[in-house]
């Protein structure tokens, strides 16, 4: 039923695009038909592919690297007072900047390759991640803590048994967020500066007027951006409680 | 498990500056059962939660003293009102999260024998979300039984149970804890009447101690004493224990 309905939007979302560019008649630079971009796409199938995977990489790596590195800050706010009143301000106030704006300085401190595109990625999930997990370890019923307060648990048990099982929830919906975003982050990146990736395929096609393949292209990205969400979907549901 | 003491719970408390039990003295004996009765919010959680050491929305002055001069909070065994079952837990990890908290090696066949006479080896292996109400209460009883405490503080343990679950589980509570300071808060005069060897009505100004039957606990269910006792509990609750 949820295939059914989706693959009916997609269908619904392709025939208003052919009947605006068959209305309209726009030329195929500025707006191009279904079937054309379907066409490029078929073409170009393995440029796309490998400017895909580039970008593929650098989104699972910094989706690994974001994660580790808040679940990391999470638990440290949620153990020590210090660590909140330090830490959590400056984390607010990296949130109020536009991180976008930071892309070419990652540039240039970590060159054209990769990890300038890793670390865009890993800024943009690192306070969606951080921020859920640590507000999912605040959140634990008070009732379980003074069930383990009778049972004379320590600190450290109490986090390990506890608190961070009753926070997977919250973790869960971050790195779902996540999934989202980091896509964003590294096509961003690629903007700033690059010669691979989706981002850079983008922006070559856009250059040269080569519409058509500027919405292949876009449109993997799509389709990319899905497949992952669905993928850390199912990996989340245990943790999220859903899994039976 | 330590011998267990007598306690004795004097003083009075407050919430937001408005009282919430004028002074009163509950004094619970070595080893026995008593149960604590009284209407809906009169403060009998309070008073459990107080022994146990816990937050409590008020403010209390007065003294919780055991007779043997040691510690009481980190004596207890408490079972909630709510059963506070982990979700992601299975039954028989529930069961056993005490050990697991302290870092113990739970006692495994103890655990068994308890989950066979609760009759929950059919569940073992499931989460709380696929019990039902008076299921999840056993396992609930289960755990706080599980925690070897001479002093056991039960919070309407038995109010989900259907008629012959709870008398069984009377049974079965009263034979695992004898010889254990228990205080049984109840809103059933029957339960009261079958299980306490002191019995005790709390309302706004005060306790009031109705005499228990003379057998000993637990009393069966169609003892004529008992159920005399209940009778006169339910008038004396019904009397606003005036
Ligand atoms: N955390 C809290 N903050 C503020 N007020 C509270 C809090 N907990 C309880 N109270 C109030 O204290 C009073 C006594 O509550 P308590 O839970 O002890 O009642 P109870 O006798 O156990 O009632 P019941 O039979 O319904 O369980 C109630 O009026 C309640 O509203
Ligand atoms: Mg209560």
């Amino acid at each position: 039923m949820k295939y059914l309905s989706a693959l009916a939007a997609t269908l619904f979302a392709l025939v208003i695009w052919q009947g605006i560019v068959t209305l309209t008649g726009l030329p195929k630079f500025i707006l191009p038909g279904p079937a054309l971009v379907a066409e490029t796409w078929w073409q170009n199938r393995w440029l796309i592919a490998e400017h895909a995977w580039i970008t593929a990489v650098e989104v699972v790596i910094g989706l690994a690297f974001g994660t580790v590195l808040g679940v990391i800050t999470a638990l440290q706010l949620a153990n020590s007072r210090a660590a909140r009143v330090l830490v959590q301000p400056m984390l607010v106030f990296t949130q109020a900047l536009p991180v976008f704006a930071l892309a070419p300085l990652l540039t240039l401190w970590l060159g054209y390759g990769l990890w300038s595109k890793v670390a865009m990625a890993v800024l943009i999930i690192y306070f969606p991640i951080t921020s859920s997990f640590f507000d999912g370890l605040m959140r634990t019923p008070p009732g379980y803590l003074d069930l383990a307060r009778t049972m004379q648990a320590s600190k450290r048990s109490v986090l390990w048994h506890i608190r961070i099982p009753a926070a997977l929830p919250s973790l869960a919906s971050g790195m779902r967020l996540a999934a989202v975003y980091a896509p964003i982050g590294a096509v961003i990146g690629e903007w700033v500066g690059s010669s691979q990736g989706l981002g850079y395929l983008m922006l070559l096609a856009n250059g040269r007027a080569k519409t058509d393949l500027m919405f292949a292209a876009m449109l993997t990205l799509g389709v990319f951006s899905i497949l992952l969400h669905m993928i850390v979907r199912r990996a989340t549901a245990h943790m999220a409680g859903e899994a039976r | 498990m330590t011998l267990a003491p007598d306690l004795t719970i004097s003083g009075s408390a407050t919430i937001d500056g408005a009282t919430l039990f004028a002074p009163l003295t509950l004094s619970l004996g070595a080893g026995a059962w008593t149960c604590l009765l009284g209407g809906s919010g009169v403060g009998k959680t309070t008073v459990l939660r107080l022994i146990a050491g816990l937050e409590t929305g008020g403010t209390f002055s007065g003294k919780i003293m055991a007779s043997d001069g040691l510690l009481v909070s980190d004596r207890v065994a408490y079972m909630a009102q709510d059963d506070l079952l982990l979700p992601w837990a299975t039954v028989a990890q529930n069961i056993s999260l005490g050990a697991r908290l302290r870092g113990e090696k739970p006692d495994l066949d103890r655990r068994d024998r308890l989950i066979k006479r609760m009759r929950l080896q059919d569940h073992m292996t499931k989460k709380p979300s696929e019990l039902s109400g008076g299921q999840r209460q056993r396992v609930a009883l289960a755990r706080t039984l599980m925690e070897d405490r001479p002093i056991v503080l039960l919070d309407e343990p038995f109010s989900a149970l259907d008629a012959r679950t709870r008398a069984d589980m009377q049974d079965l509570a009263a034979e695992a804890l004898a010889g254990r300071t228990v205080l049984l808060v109840t809103h059933d005069p029957g339960e009261a009447a079958r299980l306490g060897q002191s019995i005790v009505v709390m309302t706004e100004h005060g306790l009031t101690h109705c005499e228990p039957p003379h057998a000993p606990a637990p009393r069966s269910v169609d003892d004529l004493a008992t159920l005399e006792t209940q009778g006169a509990l339910l008038r004396l609750l019904r009397e606003g224990a005036a």
